[in-house]
């Protein structure tokens, strides 16, 4: 399908690749964003009024200052940028999550157990085999949407949201999985929990991933989960 | 170093520190915040010659009391329409006044408005997070609530007589409109989609033809309306969608919801229409109960519509910064002003 530009008020401009979610429409959407970063960086008088991308599944969202462009305006602009970027095999980045599936975690590791009808370790080993990738942020700051749980483990989401969720929960809800990055509601299921850092206080990188990564879990023991959130504390206090 | 301590006394729910906002970082989840309305946002910190991007207190209709306990300094009220009490006077908002130790403040609910601003003449301290101190109040991050017993403390703080008295208020940049003699609407203006195709057309009708009123679940992160019900074409399973402040996200009850400064920044539900930035201002000063009219503009006359309003509001910025000078300054040319000035 062709890209389709669609206005958001006075100033947004949604660029839409496909009705469905599939891995070919998200490459060229992270193709498209890395390309837009791009055209910025060198927009050294801001000419573009190109103030953000927010790439997500099917779509991104340029937000851009109506007092420097508008929409056909910059419609224009990101025409002459999608011709020049092709759909390319960028480089990845590889980033490997620790999860302690320890019981005390995984608080619906049980019902999955239920669901899929798969022993508790066969869960555990799809969980950890799969290969994940992260499609977007959102409902929350640093809750990164990872695709790719192995069917097997596919479970949909509880009928009402739980409240009070800690941070650091890994939860999976349908073919996505992410951690948790602050105590918020949630209807997905919890099965561990990862003492991997995602949260960060630093304007220039706020959070582990971005758009595109890969993500691999690794399984800890409860006392490698201690120790790293043991470290984790100590550093802080520096 | 001057230094002024406040001690709060009171803080009603949703009072917190926000600064312009930490635009850049949606990609990540996380929405500007800072003010509900930005307007009254600036105007606070230009009257009082402060920068734009300094950090104030948003006050919600929850109200605020606080009491100088140490130093004096100069603060800006503005917002809304809200009772003021200063040492003991009673007033109202849109003024700069200066508190002197031992001396009590109290910002509470008033005529009209749901949001307030106070800013200081000094640098008020707040936590950052992302190089801000806005307040994501889902999470606390930022400058974060502010609640009763705290003390606030306000570095190089100073007292600005010149700056002392009303604030013109920005009335001219507000939409209202009378639909009849007894009924007052506020039109808000929107650029309709980006998913309104997923609407049946009596739902695109409905939406332009009826008032909606406001509910009382209205916080930071949006406000539910109140009308009729606008169907979608088929249940639906969209994937999720980057959306922005203003988005009139339909819930799959049919019920519009506009989201606002801490809105998630991807959301599952179709967005009808999308109100624009200036017309954000007004809407979040409105109450539960209040009705307004959605008025769909395109999206060229919407660049249009916030260009000129800029123009406006610089205009206004520029003439509420300039200082009204000391007393007798003042009294000279309140003197000129009324032509009773008579030369000796």
């Amino acid at each position: 399908m062709e890209p389709q530009f669609t206005a958001v008020a006075d100033c947004g401009l949604l660029v839409t690749f496909s009705d469905t979610i599939n891995d070919s429409t998200h490459k060229t959407i992270i193709s498209f964003d890395k390309a837009i970063a791009k055209a910025m960086a060198t927009d050294n008088d801001q000419q573009l009024g190109i103030i953000e991308v927010v790439p997500a599944l099917i779509n991104a969202m340029v937000v851009f200052d109506p007092l420097v462009t508008d929409h056909l305006q910059l419609e224009k602009v990101l025409r002459t940028v999608l011709k020049n970027t092709r759909q390319q095999n960028t480089q990845t980045t590889k980033r490997v999550v620790q999860v302690c599936y320890h019981e005390s975690f995984g608080f619906d590791m049980q019902a999955v157990v239920d669901t899929t009808g798969l022993s508790r370790e066969a869960v555990i080993n799809a969980h950890v085999a799969g290969d994940y990738k992260v499609l977007m942020y959102g409902f929350a700051p640093g809750y990164a949407y990872m695709g790719g749980v192995d069917s097997s483990i596919q479970v949909p989401r509880k009928l009402a949201a739980v409240r009070d969720i800690p941070a650091g929960c890994v939860m999976i809800a349908g073919a996505q999985c992410l951690i948790t990055t602050l105590k918020m509601p949630t209807g997905w299921s919890i099965i561990g929990r990862s003492p991997t850092q995602v949260l960060f206080n630093d304007p220039q990188r706020p959070f582990l991933f971005d758009v595109g990564d890969q993500v691999t879990f690794e399984q800890i023991d409860l006392q490698t989960y201690e120790q790293a959130t043991k470290t984790k504390v100590s550093t802080a206090d520096d | 170093m001057t230094e002024a301590r406040l001690s709060v006394q009171f803080a009603g729910a949703l009072v917190t520190l926000q600064d312009a906002g930490r635009t850049g970082h949606l990609r990540y989840g996380v929405p500007a915040s800072g003010p509900m309305d930005k307007l009254a946002f600036a105007a606070a910190h230009a009257a009082l010659g402060n920068s734009p991007d300094q950090s104030a207190i948003e006050i919600s209709l929850g109200g605020l009391i606080l009491e100088c306990t140490t130093g004096a300094v100069t603060v800006a009220v503005a917002g809304g329409d809200f009772a003021i009490e200063h040492a003991g006077v009673k007033g109202s908002g849109w003024t700069i006044l200066t508190l002197q130790q031992g001396e009590r403040l109290s910002v509470r609910v008033g005529k009209s408005g749901s949001w307030a601003y106070l800013a200081f003449a000094g640098d008020l301290q707040a936590n950052e997070w992302l190089g801000h101190t806005a307040t994501h109040s889902i999470s606390g991050f930022g400058g974060g609530a502010v609640v009763s017993e705290q003390e606030l403390l306000i570095n190089n703080a100073e007292v600005r007589k010149e700056r002392e008295g009303n604030i013109e208020t920005p009335g001219f940049l507000i939409a209202q409109k009378k639909l009849s003699q007894t009924e007052k609407i506020d039109s808000i203006r929107v650029v309709m989609g980006p998913q309104d195709k997923w609407f049946r057309s009596e739902a695109i009708d409905a939406f332009k033809n009826s008032s909606y009123q406001l509910t009382d679940s209205y916080d930071r992160m949006g406000v539910r309306l109140q009308g009729p019900d606008l169907p979608l074409d088929a249940a639906l399973s969209i994937p999720s969608e980057p959306l922005l402040r203003g988005s009139v996200q339909v819930s799959g009850e049919n019920v519009p919801t506009i989201l606002l400064a801490d809105h998630g920044t991807t959301g599952g539900y179709p967005k009808i229409a999308t109100v624009i930035s200036p017309d954000i201002n007004t809407l979040v000063q409105l109450r539960s109960r209040q009705a307004i009219k959605f008025v769909p503009i395109t999206a060229a006359e919407a660049v249009d519509v916030t260009r000129d309003f800029s123009t406006k509001l610089k205009e206004y910025i520029a003439k509420i910064a300039i200082p009204r000078g000391n007393l007798q300054q003042r009294l000279m040319q309140e003197n000129l002003i009324s032509g009773i000035y008579n030369p000796e």
